[in-house]
């Protein structure tokens, strides 16, 4: 019987570390950016079945990078847990905090537990207040860290490069449209910095809107809407707000209907 | 309380066994809730009494809810079990739509239903039934469907008209001389008061429009857009005219003979 090798724990931990930072660095980035009305989320994901962008509750989303059956699991564990937090106390119970919390936990003991292989996954936990001040973003790394993010965030594949663009050009106040053309901007550069064009249809891209009326505030930006979006440029933009707000007001009750939301 | 109920679980309130009930419990009964389709959707109305025996026990209360986005329910009996049947039943309806990311289809949200009354079986028994009605848009068929139901969690399709409740007997007969199959939307919410009316006229359990201290039926409509309440003031409108008409006609519209 052979004797099995020591490894001392920091080894150990770096080894988990490197594996799961490999595996999350395959995929493609998401980004997520504040906006004046909410927080808008941006994936490059040909799919429009197998969402990388998902609801959790009235005021709180979820994106996430990684393997998609970790990070699929992770998401309907966060969707019990909110709904079952909502249906016990109160709607308003359900915070980003706590759900960022639980996700903490569950990813924190999958790293350290030496039975399990690290989850290769990154998530984001963001929650829309009443004004943008109170918005939230929480990043959540494989390791069960939690970073309190304000602005920006990007994850994924090519996040350092993405965040620190992101970082440079995001301010406060900006339009849908404005922020929705920076973040597909910063997901379209290239390691090398090349640049690749990225169309609508490559694109998941979800906001949580504090100026919808219901109560749930997720929303899909989907088709139309979305090369509509993208056309515009940043300038044109700002005069076209008010006319996007009374429009996604129109759509939204058909598309919550189609059962994207 | 992780330890309690590992060591003594009949201690926690949730385990203790339950006391065996003797009699009847009086508790606020919920009445009449009645529905109609229309060729663009489905109105779902009800009055705003509670009874306990022969004591109102509330005069507003609200006893029609958005299930989800294309789906209401009305529920009458007893309130306390169906509020939180209800409330069960949107989060349901929620759960679902977020976990697999699409809809239940009509049907499927009905026979959920159905399946959460079955489960109150034991307490209908003891005189505590809920007895709902569901009504919603169908996405796939493109129309508005209405269900109602028995304690047994019997479901059938209503087609046209439905009611439930004490005073659904009346409702239903005033429905039926005035429903038509072309009516608008306005029409129908017009005649479903009509028929709250009706019934509040007939059963001392269901509140008519109380014009004294502004409280009206609820109204919601549901129609390929989604779910919609009336407001106060177009619910109000719609009484007040019925009321005016009624102060010359006190039976309501006459219906041909022949």
């Amino acid at each position: 019987m052979s004797t099995p090798f020591y490894v001392s724990p920091q080894q150990a931990m770096a080894d988990r570390a490197e594996y799961a930072r490999k595996g999350i660095a395959r995929g493609r980035s998401v980004v997520v950016l504040q906006y004046t009305d909410g927080v808008v989320f941006v994936a490059e994901n040909p799919s429009r079945a197998l969402h990388k962008v998902s609801e959790i509750y009235d005021r709180i989303a979820f994106a996430a990078v990684g393997k998609y059956n970790e990070f699929e699991a992770l998401r309907i564990a966060g969707v019990r847990y909110a709904d079952l937090r909502g249906y016990t106390y109160d709607r308003a119970d359900v915070t980003a905090r706590g759900l960022a919390n639980v996700y903490a936990q569950a990813l924190g003991s999958i790293f350290s537990s030496a039975a399990e292989k690290p989850y290769e996954v990154e998530l984001i936990v963001a929650e829309v207040g009443n004004a943008p001040e109170d918005d939230q973003i929480y990043r959540l790394p494989h390791d069960g860290s939690i970073v309190d993010e304000h602005g920006s965030v990007a994850v994924g594949g090519n996040a350092d490069q993405i965040s620190s663009y992101l970082d440079q050009r995001h301010r406060d106040g900006m339009t849908l449209g404005e922020a929705l053309k920076l973040a597909v901007e910063s997901l379209s550069r290239d390691n090398n910095g090349g640049e690749r064009a990225l169309a609508a249809d490559q694109l998941e891209v979800a906001t949580l809107d504090r100026t919808r009326p219901q109560q749930r505030k997720f929303k899909r930006i989907l088709g139309r809407q979305l090369s509509r979006l993208l056309e515009e440029n940043g300038t044109a933009a700002s005069d076209e707000a008010a006319d996007d707000a009374s429009d996604s007001e129109g759509t939204s009750g058909s598309e919550g209907g189609a059962g994207t939301s | 309380m992780d330890f309690l109920g590992e060591h003594s679980p009949e201690l926690l309130p949730g385990r203790r066994p339950p006391l065996p009930v003797q009699g009847t419990i009086e508790a606020p009964h919920g009445t009449t809730i009645v529905a109609a389709s229309f060729p663009g959707g489905v109105v779902l109305a009800g009055d705003r009494r509670a009874t306990m025996g022969n004591v109102i026990a509330q005069r507003d209360i609200e006893k029609v809810f958005p299930a989800d986005e294309y789906s209401a329910v009305g529920i009458a009996g007893t309130a306390g079990l169906a509020v939180e049947m209800v409330k069960l039943f949107q989060l349901e309806l929620e759960h679902f739509e977020k976990v697999e990311g699409a809809q239940l289809s009509l049907e499927g949200k009905a026979n959920r239903l159905s399946t959460m009354i079955r489960s109150n079986l034991g307490m209908a028994m003891q005189g505590l039934a809920v007895v709902p009605l569901f009504a919603g848009w169908d996405v796939d068929r493109e129309k508005g469907r209405i269900f109602s139901y028995d304690v047994t969690g019997g479901r059938s399709e209503e087609h046209g008209f439905a009611s439930t409740g004490s005073g659904s007997v009346f409702a239903r007969g005033a429905l039926k001389k005035l429903y038509r199959e072309d009516l608008t939307e306005n029409q129908a919410a017009t005649a479903v008061v009509q028929a709250l009316y009706d019934a509040a006229d007939d059963d001392s359990a269901t509140g008519g429009p109380d014009l004294a201290r502004r409280i009206y039926p609820i109204v919601t409509v549901i129609t390929d857009e989604g779910f919609k309440r009336y407001t106060e003031a177009e619910v109000s409108e719609i009484a007040r005219a019925i009321h005016e008409r009624r102060l010359d006609q006190p039976d309501g519209p006459r219906a041909a003979l022949l």
